[in-house]
């Protein structure tokens, strides 16, 4: 049902329950907002986008209120501008103002305000709030650029689960930061980054991996291998003002190129490795179980880091569930410093890794001690999405007028299974294709080689799937139903977890990816302005990437069978010591361990 | 001794008992066990009073009782004697021996020892002929230094839980709403809304849980009347309680209090377990089939839990901050439930509305707000302690009559009322019936009832720094017009009393403050700004001798303050030269004296021993 109100002299309708703010927004009347985030974050903090609501003693905050049958109501009026225009000079007098010096000078919300409201000059200025800062592996707080819109509070409570951040202390003290202030590199932070995503300032960014990156280009000592993760390719285009969904991989690819790394790999071609190796294990733990020895199940997926963290952090009793794969990203940087390193004569030590990844908990990922083998780091920097689109633009890349590049082999070549990685129950299915047809001989008994029940962007998605006619050497599986599960953002894997660790869990296998979505969505990802629209046509392309290829199921890259037979067998001698890791129980606040990742 | 109350017979019979046995004494001696005698050793006073009786053999023919709060706070500890109403002041237990002997043993009363009148230095023995109480009328404290606060047994025979009983056997939820609505009794909390209006609201209210919660988070500084009520009957709460959730239709209730008030959560805490153990909470009460239980909440020390969202956040457990209204607390309040949040003096007026009926209650008060408000007297006033008034009453009676006036005679300067969100009454307003709309008219506020009185050594522009500071301090973070604002505001002024401020700087306080009071998110924020364009508004010219002279006409802010001595009045004492912490002041004895302006840090400890009032501030030359 709708209402009818007032808007700026113009009559206006809305739907019943609608806020001030979008209602105005249907009827074409646009409010100035800070601290709003649709979908996300309603809050009341910033009073930027008070109104005047006739008969109502007050301003209201449009994006708290309901807009109401009958209100009369003014957006523009000289009460309301003068209001948001002293707003915004008393947010700004307690605002780091250094923003020449801000890597978001021009892409900041709070700069792009002052501008839409016209203000010119400030006559409030005093003591700021200034709580240094804190940078840990993965995200650097700024606070002295802190407003304290709340907008990462939600997100780390509301939409993650994690509840890292939350403000602390009062009034004009008041912080953001985890529990008693500490660290966030100290904390329970997964760093997924979801908060730098919706930071509207400077206060909350990936910790920067660009200077390092740009050394060991400029090292004529280091040989410099990139690898991009499937999810970058549909998110690239983003920062050159495509818009979201739009696939990048030639441009990409040539842009990396450009940079002057040595080698162009695909991150996709270590997707369709872990799928072997992950595979392999599952079809071992089930076995295992069937045939009545000791197995873990249900298997999780161990690709998302901000998962690992999580669980580590709150469930850390149950590691055992989780894969002993690691991510893809780190298996292609220990394929890299060994298996490849040979082939071309380098030591290990020369060669150089930088992964491009829509995450920011990759950059602690690669910190952690059991991602090293042989005395270096599998990997030695990661650059976000956001970061690889500020270097290329400061290398002076025209990106969009680039050419269309090829991945370098052989580590470039790649799978459809590979490209859905990069979106919730990507993994899943790719891991199906593969396992469904060991075992029976068939492709998956759905069109297309998706599996439905798990497409799609809700929190938790299930299936069953029963193996029958399977081949003679996996009798034993006959009948056997798979039960299945997928969820992304923390807070599904939480739900899923308090099952598992009461026993009440059904699931055989479940994929966790820790932003909502997967890696479409991820931390490291360009700041849209509608994130619910940008997953979606992210996901889109990711499906259209994959459907485009000519192979679409791991076991079938020709690349990787090459490679199994230097390597040897999935799950076997070389991949225990250079694909797989295991995990360290952390414990709440860490209360297990003394490691931090912390950066001095 | 209480067993199960069930019915009208049980009170009558509770009641006959404590009378009959009250009627074995001769004496009854009421010692104040308020906050404030307490702070100046009344326990000690009690110990020695026990012990005399004991001494002097008289301890079957006296009842000793320890009552709430009496109201007279600057004299404590204090003691009433009955049948005779004879008022003692200031006792110490080096005085009881002699007042027992004399008072009691002898029958004459100790007149050295009962209230003197400051103006007059008549002693005036007799409380009823005591002008501090003369004046009063009671509701809402009419147990409070009368009873005994830890007995339930007392809180009946004074007509206690008569109006529950009456309320739940004969009366419907709706009857009580309208008794309530007709009664005219509006919000003791501060903005004074209809409280009828409200219970009804939370009476129509759909849920399947309701929730009645009582507000004791009494923070304004120079408050402590709901502190009073609780700690001097606590009772009364539980009854009013109890009626509010009969009429809206709520089985559960909580008390939020706040840390700071130990004394008054331990007497609610003995009083709902003697309630409980009555019956009378805790299940069915009084043979009907309504169920209602207290549950206490204890504040974490923040003042805008005070605001009613910000409340039930503390309550859920939640960070104390305040959320946006609407949906107001009857359509989802805590929990989610429909929710009825009342002040505690609000509660404390019910059980009269309903055991003694509306229309009794709306015989006292004005036209447009009925009964009576408890209000606390602080600041340069003689009689501070809390009285309770009928509305309406002029704020000069408040003040002189009933407050006795200014302390050492000075001149009534301004009054702040309604604490940090409040407003100054200047001496022009003095005759200002304090009642709700006079009030806001004025650009101040009835609030809770604090009441500060300033003299003419008062600067109002430190005194909007002072509320300022107390406000940005308290400001919860949440909403950035209260959090800057706040901030921004306090850092003017403190520019200000320090000669720092810049022309303009008053409009730009007027703006900021308009700005912070339309956009704030609570009752906090949209009103911390009244401190400030109250004075601007009736002291502008101290604001801007601050500004434009870099004075403050008060001799109150240091940085723009130098004393300096008449030598037509010095008598040459040497007092001030003595009490100099600075060593400014030169002069030989019997002579006129000297003060240094280079080494006067504007302290004013000279002026305060000035006999001859002959010392005076004047302008700082050099900042």
């Amino acid at each position: 049902m709708n209402i009818k109100l007032t808007i700026n002299g113009i009559p206006c309708e809305a739907p019943q329950g609608s806020t001030i703010l979008q209602a105005a927004k249907l009827n074409g009347i646009h409010i100035p907002t800070l601290c709003y985030l649709e979908g996300i974050h309603k809050f009341g903090t910033c009073r930027i986008c008070v109104v005047e609501v006739e008969g109502a003693r007050n301003l209201q905050a449009s994006c708290m209120v309901e807009a109401k049958d009958g209100m009369v109501i003014h957006t523009n009026s000289k009460r309301v501008r003068d209001a948001r225009k002293v707003m915004y000079q008393l947010i700004v007098s307690d605002h780091n103002q250094d923003c020449l010096a801000c890597d978001r000078n021009q892409d900041c919300e709070l700069q792009a305000l002052g501008r839409e409201l016209g203000v010119t000059d400030n006559p409030y200025y005093g003591e700021k709030n200034e709580n240094g800062i804190d940078i840990s592996e993965s995200v650097t707080r700024d606070m002295t650029k802190c407003i304290l819109c709340r907008r990462c509070v939600s997100v780390c409570n509301n939409i993650q689960g994690v509840g890292v951040l939350n403000a602390e202390n009062r009034g004009f003290s008041t912080i953001i930061a985890p529990a008693a202030n500490q660290p966030l590199g100290a904390s329970d932070c997964a760093f997924c980054g979801q908060c730098t995503v919706v930071c509207p300032v400077g206060a909350l960014k990936e910790t920067s991996h660009q200077e390092r990156v740009w050394a060991a280009l400029n090292d004529p000592n280091k040989y410099v291998i990139v690898q991009p993760a499937p999810a970058v390719r549909v998110g690239i285009g983003e920062c050159f003002g495509l818009e979201p969904g739009t696939s990048q991989t030639g441009r990409l690819v040539t842009a990396l190129r450009r940079l002057g790394f040595d080698d162009v790999f695909d991150t996709n071609w270590a997707a369709d490795l872990t799928i072997m190796e992950e595979g392999t294990e599952f079809l071992q733990r089930v076995k295992a179980a069937v045939t009545g020895g000791k197995a873990v199940l249900p298997m999780a997926t161990s690709c998302s880091p901000g998962w690992v963290k999580f669980i580590e952090n709150n469930f850390p009793d149950q590691l055992g569930h989780l894969s002993s794969c690691k991510s893809p990203h780190m298996m292609m940087g220990a394929v890299l410093k060994s298996y490849y390193a040979k082939k071309i004569g380098k030591k290990p030590e020369d060669i150089y890794v930088v992964s491009i990844m829509p995450c920011t908990a990759k950059k602690t990922e690669i910190a952690r001690p059991e991602m090293y083998n042989d005395g270096v780091p599998n990997v030695d920097a990661v650059l976000t999405v956001r970061e690889l689109g500020d270097m290329v633009k400061s290398a002076g890349i025209d990106f969009l007028a680039l050419p269309e590049g090829e991945f370098d082999s052989p580590l470039g070549m790649s799978t459809g299974a590979a490209d859905i990685f990069g979106l919730t129950g990507g993994v899943m299915e790719a891991a199906l294709r593969t396992v469904y047809e060991i075992i029976t001989g068939r492709e998956l008994p759905w069109p297309d080689l998706h599996v439905p029940p798990i497409v799609g962007l809700e929190q938790i998605k299930e299936a069953t799937i029963k193996l029958e006619d399977v081949k003679p050497e996996w009798k034993i599986l006959e009948g056997f139903e798979v039960n299945i599960a997928v969820t992304s953002g923390l807070e599904g894997a939480r739900i899923i977890m308090d099952q598992v660790k009461a026993g009440t869990c059904k699931y055989h296998f479940f994929e966790v990816m820790g932003c909502p979505g997967g890696c479409i969505t991820g931390g490291g990802q360009p700041r849209p302005k509608d994130i619910f629209e940008a997953r979606k046509k992210r996901m889109e392309a990711l499906y259209a990437e994959d459907e485009g290829k000519a192979l679409r199921k791991s076991h079938e890259n020709p690349a990787l069978i090459e490679f199994y037979k230097e390597w040897g067998e999935p799950c076997g001698h070389n991949s225990h010591e250079y694909l797989h890791t295991h995990y360290v129980p952390r414990g709440k606040y860490n209360d297990l361990t003394e490691e931090t990742f912390v950066v001095k | 001794m209480v067993t199960k109350i069930n019915s009208i017979n049980d009170l009558n019979q509770i009641k006959a008992a404590y009378e009959a046995e009250l009627g074995k004494y001769k004496h009854q001696i009421l010692l104040c066990a308020g906050a404030g005698c307490i702070s100046c050793d009344c326990g000690k006073v009690r110990d020695a009073v026990v012990a005399e009786l004991e001494k002097q053999g008289l301890a079957d023919s006296v009842k000793l009782i320890e009552t709430g709060c009496i109201g007279t706070c600057a004299l404590g500890p204090v003691v009433l004697i009955l049948p005779e109403r004879t008022f003692y002041v200031q006792i110490t237990p080096e005085k009881v021996p002699a007042l027992i002997e004399s008072h009691i043993a002898k029958g004459e009363i100790m007149e050295k020892y009962t209230f003197q009148d400051k103006l007059t230095g008549e002693f005036i023995p007799c409380i009823d002929d005591i002008p501090f109480f003369k004046e009063q009328v009671r509701i809402a404290l009419r147990n409070c230094g009368a009873i005994e606060y830890a007995s339930l047994e007392a809180y009946i025979a004074n007509g206690g839980y008569y109006a529950a009983e009456k309320a739940l056997t004969s009366m419907s939820a709706k009857d009580v709403v309208d008794e309530v609505k007709a009664s005219g009794l509006r919000g003791r909390g501060g903005g004074g809304f209809p409280t009828g209006v409200k219970w009804e609201a939370g009476y129509n209210a759909k849920g399947d849980r309701k929730f009645i919660v009582c507000n004791a988070d009494e923070g304004d500084p120079g408050a402590f009347m709901d502190r009073s009520v609780i700690e001097g009957d606590p009772h009364n709460l539980i009854e009013g309680m109890i009626l509010g959730g009969y009429a809206i239709g709520a089985t559960k209730g909580y008390v939020y209090i706040r840390a700071e008030y130990p004394i008054a959560v331990d007497r609610l805490d003995v009083a709902i377990a003697q309630a409980r153990e009555a019956g009378l909470l805790g299940g069915k009460l009084f043979g009907t089939d309504f169920e209602f239980d207290l549950e206490i909440r204890i504040g974490a020390g923040a003042f805008v839990c005070g605001e009613e969202t910000s409340l039930m956040a503390s309550i859920e457990g939640q960070r104390g901050e305040p959320r946006q209204k609407p949906p107001f607390p009857f359509q989802s309040g805590l929990f989610g439930c429909p929710t009825i949040i009342n002040n505690v003096e609000t509660f404390a007026n019910i059980p009269a509305i309903i055991k003694d009926t509306a229309a009794e209650f709306a015989k006292v008060g004005t036209e447009k707000a009925k009964g009576t408000k408890v209000f606390a007297l602080a600041g340069d006033i003689v009689n501070s302690g809390i009285i309770e008034v009928p509305i309406g009453t002029p704020m000069r009676r408040i003040i002189f009559d009933i407050g006795g006036g200014m302390i050492g005679g000075r001149e009534f300067k301004a009054a702040q009322v309604g604490g940090p969100s409040g407003g100054c009454i200047t001496k022009e307003n003095l005759d200002v019936p304090m009642e709700y709309d006079a009030l806001i008219a004025l650009g101040a506020m009835m609030g809770s009832g604090g009441l500060i009185a300033m003299n003419d050594e008062t600067c109002m522009v430190d005194t909007a720094r002072f509320f300022m500071d107390f406000i940005q301090d308290e400001s919860c973070g949440k909403c950035a017009a209260c959090r800057i604002g706040t901030k921004r505001m306090l850092e003017m002024l403190i520019r200000l009393t320090k000669g720092k401020g810049e022309p303009g700087d008053v409009e730009r306080l007027l703006e900021l403050g308009q700005v912070v009071k339309d956009t704030a998110m609570c009752g906090l924020g949209q009103t911390a700004p009244n401190p400030i364009i109250s004075t601007i508004s009736n002291f502008r010219d101290e604001y801007d001798a601050h500004i434009e002279d870099h004075r403050c006409p008060a001799g109150v802010c240091r940085a723009l303050t130098v004393f300096e001595i008449d030598p037509q009045s010095c008598l040459g004492c040497t007092l001030c030269a003595i009490n100099c912490p600075v060593n400014a002041i030169s002069g030989e004895r019997k002579s006129p004296h000297y003060i240094d302006p280079a080494l006067c840090i504007g302290c004013g400890v000279c002026r305060d021993n000035c006999r001859p009032n002959a010392i005076h501030p004047t302008k700082r030359e050099v900042l």
